[in-house]
């Protein structure tokens, strides 16, 4: 880290200038924000509160997950256009690399996982929900080879699957992480993926296929999305209190 | 400092004036848990007082729902940022509860306690007075599971994380207990209008 000790002892809540680094376009609706700030190092599911500021004084704030890794040189968030959105319509139409705004975190206690917690890990996301779930893929490729670590992951189609490239390439070394990608409006991508919508019988049958007893699970997406594969889980005989759940409800992302 | 280019949409006056700071306005009613919703059977609910460890009085949910109920409309206000106006509640008020069962409150604080093993501290003061209530139905039908039913806490002038939902009972505590989220970073008294988001917020 090269924040330095003062800026890692300041508290969470304290409002913190970030720079825009790099853009890179995930999907057809996300891009990813690489950002230069000196938060302190954050926890794989923590989010940051973002705040834009207009000419006249006006401010709005968001909360964004954490794509990065603890311990990333650069905080990557993954922001999805809304329409009829505020703060997502600006990162996407107007922001550019060099552009600066204000963030702070990380926040949050409870969504979150590192490798000292060990697994079997499972995660499940819909669509921009997978952003948090991947911090903690990412921790545990780096720091956590030994726990097995299925990620389950809905988008609309194959083209909507963020972090696409990386998560195939990190499924490739078979190495304890498991991908299965689940498309619900669109062919899916490879022969053990599913074109379908992730219900209980599909759980069921992927869980089953893993093999492993998840010691906790996460699951990120939209308030039905979540809702649903909550209730699938624990009738698939998982204990409520292993589930931990975030979702994204309302407009304005 | 301005962000270059942010422009941003405003709300209205009107709507301006209900939002606390940094929140904005939504139509629909986004649901936060900690975890799946529980299956709370009415069968066997039961809504309990505590002085700390001693029952004060239970309630079965007939019993419950033959209390005197009051209804409120108004603003609720989550931390994650979104505002809802003109929600429409009906419930037993904590006056009228604290009235039938004949309690005086042993102590200023309380732990709101929920089915999911959830729990977040809030003052006594601020849940008399007319200020809050134990809500089972919302905007006219009983409250959907999702939204903390058959039973959740309402105190719309707090952050709405303290508004517990699946409520098992009010338990008076000695001290400021933190709960749930309270322990997890969030601050311990969660004024939306001063915006007391976090642990170290004013």
């Amino acid at each position: 880290m090269s924040s330095g000790a003062a800026a890692a002892a300041a508290p969470a809540t304290v409002w913190h200038e970030a720079t825009i680094e790099r853009i890179v376009r995930q999907t057809p609706r996300v891009k990813s924000f690489f950002l230069r700030t000196a938060l302190r190092p954050h926890i794989a599911g923590q989010h940051v509160d973002v705040r834009l500021t207009a000419e006249d004084g006006y401010q709005a704030q968001r909360a964004y997950s954490i794509a990065s890794a603890p311990g990333a040189v650069r905080l990557e968030l993954a922001i999805e256009e809304l329409e009829e959105g505020e703060v997502s319509p600006y990162f996407h139409e107007v922001a550019r690399e060099g552009d600066t705004f204000e963030v702070r975190g990380p926040l949050g206690g409870h969504f979150i996982w590192g490798a000292n917690d060990g697994g079997p890990l499972l995660l499940v996301g819909g669509g921009s929900g997978v952003a948090p779930l991947m911090a903690m893929v990412r921790e545990r490729d780096h720091l956590a080879r030994d726990v097995p670590l299925l990620l389950v992951y809905s988008s609309r189609t194959w083209e909507d699957v963020i972090f696409r490239d990386e998560l195939l390439r990190l499924h490739d070394k078979r190495d304890g992480f498991d991908l299965v990608l689940v498309t619900t409006r669109g062919p899916r991508g490879r022969e053990h993926d599913h074109e379908r919508r992730l219900d209980i019988p599909l759980l069921g049958q992927i869980l089953a296929a893993w093999g492993h007893e998840p010691r906790h699970a996460y699951i990120c997406g939209a308030d039905a999305f979540v809702e649903s594969v909550a209730r699938a889980l624990v009738q698939g005989g998982i204990e409520a209190a292993k589930i931990r759940t975030e979702r994204y409800g309302g407009p304005g992302k | 400092m301005p962000t270059r280019g942010f422009s941003g949409r405003r709300p209205s006056a009107p709507v301006a004036k209900r939002l606390p700071p940094g929140q904005y306005e939504t139509d629909d009613f986004p649901v936060l848990a900690m975890g799946p919703t529980p299956d709370v059977d009415l069968a066997t609910w039961r809504f309990t007082l505590h002085d700390g460890p001693r029952p004060l009085a239970s309630y079965s949910w007939d019993e419950f729902e033959a209390l005197p109920k009051t209804r409120w409309r108004g603003d609720i206000h989550c931390v994650t940022k979104w505002s809802k106006f003109d929600t429409e509640w009906e419930g037993v008020g904590i006056d009228d509860l604290f009235a039938a069962a004949g309690v005086t409150p042993p102590t200023p604080y309380l732990l709101a306690r929920s089915y999911d093993g959830y729990d977040t501290n809030v003052p006594v003061a601020d849940l008399v007075g007319g200020r809050a209530m134990v809500a089972t139905r919302y905007a006219g039908a009983p409250l959907p599971a999702e939204h903390g039913g058959p039973a959740r806490l309402l105190v719309p002038h707090l952050y709405f994380w303290k508004s517990a939902k699946w409520l098992q009972g009010l338990r008076f505590t000695a001290r400021d207990e933190a709960g749930f989220w309270e322990l997890r970073g969030y601050h311990i008294y969660g004024d939306p209008w001063r915006e007391q988001r976090y642990t170290d917020d004013p």
